[in-house]
This record gives C-alpha cells, sequence and structure tokens, in this order.
C-alpha cells in the first residue's frame, strides 16, 4: 500500500512538472533571465505549489500520525549554517549552468534524449561523493529535509 | 531559446506538485524533496529505499500519464553541452548534499512550513542561479 501510494504520487509529481514546464531547462532559464529571453512562469509554478502545500500542510498536521506511517519525518528545526548557505550556493550555480535541478530532471529522463542522462551521472556522482564524505564524518545535513 | 510565458499551466502545474508534496506528507509522513530521496537510495542505503525508488519510477513514468491525458509534445531546449550538463549535474550534486535539499525540499516544501533554513536556501540559490545565469548568457557568452 505505502510503495503503490509514493508510485502515484511521484507520478502526480513528475505531472505538476511535465505541465508546469520545470522540466524544461530552457524555460527554468529564461525564469532568470530578466536582463535577456525572460519568462516568469516559474514564479507561477512556486506561487502553485506554496499555496497548495501551505494550506495542505497546516490540515495534516493536525493529526497526530500519517495515515500509511508511524510518525510525521520533519527535518529538526536547527540553525541556519554556513554550510547550508554555501551548499545552496553552489547548487544555485550548478542550476543556472544547465536549467536542470534534480525534481525538473526525473520526469524528462525518459525522453529519449542524452542531455538530461548526462547530467544524471553528474549529479549521482556528486550526490554519492557528498553522501560517503558526510557519513564518514558523521554529518548528518538533516536528510528528511531535502 | 525563447519560451511562452505559461501563467495557467505553470500555476496548475504546481498546484500538482503542491498536492502530491502535501498528500505524500498526509499518507507516508515523509517530505517530498528529490534530493532526498534520490540520495536515500545511494550507499549507504537508507533502510526504507522501497518508498523512494516507487517515488522516483512514477516521476520516470509521468511522461506516459501525461501523454494519455492529452498532453501535447514536452518541449525540452537543452542549451549546454555535453561536457558542462555532466560538470552542471556534478556541482549540482555537491551543492544539495550540503544545502540539506533543492528547489522542492526547500522551495516548496520548506517554505510551506516557515523553515527559516529554507528561506535563507531558496533565496540563497535563487540569487546565484539568476548570477550564473547573467554571467553565462550576457559576460561569457556573448
Amino acid at each position: 500500500m505505502r510503495i503503490l501510494a509514493a508510485l502515484m504520487l511521484g507520478m502526480l509529481f513528475g505531472l505538476g512538472i511535465l505541465i508546469s514546464g520545470m522540466g524544461n531547462p530552457a524555460k527554468v532559464l529564461n525564469f532568470f533571465d530578466v536582463a535577456g529571453s525572460w519568462d516568469p512562469s516559474l514564479a507561477f509554478v512556486m506561487a502553485g505549489g506554496l499555496l497548495v502545500n501551505v494550506l495542505g500542510h497546516q490540515f495534516v498536521m493536525r493529526r497526530s500520525a500519517p495515515m500509511l506511517a508511524q510518525q510525521f519525518e520533519l527535518p529538526a528545526t536547527s540553525p541556519v549554517t554556513g554550510t547550508l548557505i554555501g551548499g545552496a550556493a553552489v547548487f544555485g550555480i550548478g542550476w543556472g549552468l544547465s536549467g536542470f535541478c534534480p525534481g525538473g530532471l526525473i520526469p524528462v529522463l525518459g525522453l529519449g534524449r542524452s542531455g538530461p542522462l548526462l547530467f544524471l551521472l553528474g549529479l549521482l556522482v556528486g550526490l554519492g561523493a557528498a553522501r560517503l564524505r558526510m557519513v564518514r564524518q558523521r554529518f548528518t545535513p538533516s536528510e528528511a529535509e531535502s | 531559446m525563447l519560451t511562452t510565458f505559461t501563467p495557467f499551466q505553470s500555476l496548475c502545474g504546481g498546484a500538482l506538485i503542491g498536492l502530491s508534496a502535501t498528500l505524500l506528507m498526509l499518507l507516508l509522513g515523509r517530505v517530498a524533496g528529490v534530493t532526498g530521496i534520490v540520495a536515500g537510495l545511494l550507499p549507504p542505503v537508507s533502510h526504507d529505499w522501497t518508498w523512494r525508488a516507487a517515488f522516483l519510477a512514477g516521476m520516470i513514468f509521468s511522461p506516459w500519464l501525461y501523454a494519455a491525458a492529452g498532453g501535447g509534445v514536452i518541449a525540452i531546449g537543452i542549451s549546454a553541452g555535453p561536457a558542462m550538463l555532466l560538470a552542471s549535474g556534478l556541482i549540482v550534486g555537491v551543492g544539495v548534499s550540503y544545502g540539506a535539499g533543492c528547489t522542492s525540499g526547500h522551495g516548496i516544501c520548506g517554505l510551506a512550513r516557515f523553515s527559516p533554513r529554507s528561506l535563507a536556501a531558496t533565496l540563497t540559490f535563487m540569487a546565484t542561479a539568476a548570477a550564473t545565469v547573467y554571467f553565462v548568457r550576457h559576460v561569457w557568452g556573448t
């Protein structure tokens, strides 16, 4: 039941990515290109997502537990650190170089283009290397948050 | 590549992303952050890898659902070359690991919980992405 729910919700998430245009790197880059071919669509994706999830989250948090699991796994409240800001800054640079972010990438992997697969290869190497290094240092960047 | 401003589709698509995030919290109690979901499948593999794999499989199969629902051709414009795509993926992978999340985890889920960390992270990656695009398109690329 949990697996089926996750599969369906992954499809819903991916459908949202495809309809919104977040799976198209050109559209993402144009959102940031205010000085050039600006396309403000990405702001509407954020607005739609936040509108639903802000209300939805309030509603869900009235419950004491999720419907198909023991407990809510929310990231611990921790302070804003230099590591967090540094990591986010590096992410933004990589995002701006291609227009791909992890969420936008996955739904376009199966479209038969090589570009998304190349980005995926780099992503898995970067994620994997950082994860191993963090495990060795016993540093956990509150995984549930991401 | 020029793209068309699509306020209605983007708002609706965003709402579906938000709905998926809300339902994932309601049903499984988990945050819909793609970075965290993928990371748990890399070694050392998380004990709860099954729902992660299922969620990602659903995302990979979503183009078929999109086609079945009458969606048109999925246009993707990629301007970066092969080496740049690899490098971009690598940089994103390292960044989201230390930044503890990406556009979905911080931008949609964290902000909806009014998390100060997610607000700081989102403002930071939006700013550096905009600066990078400006540099690539208007300084370096001209």
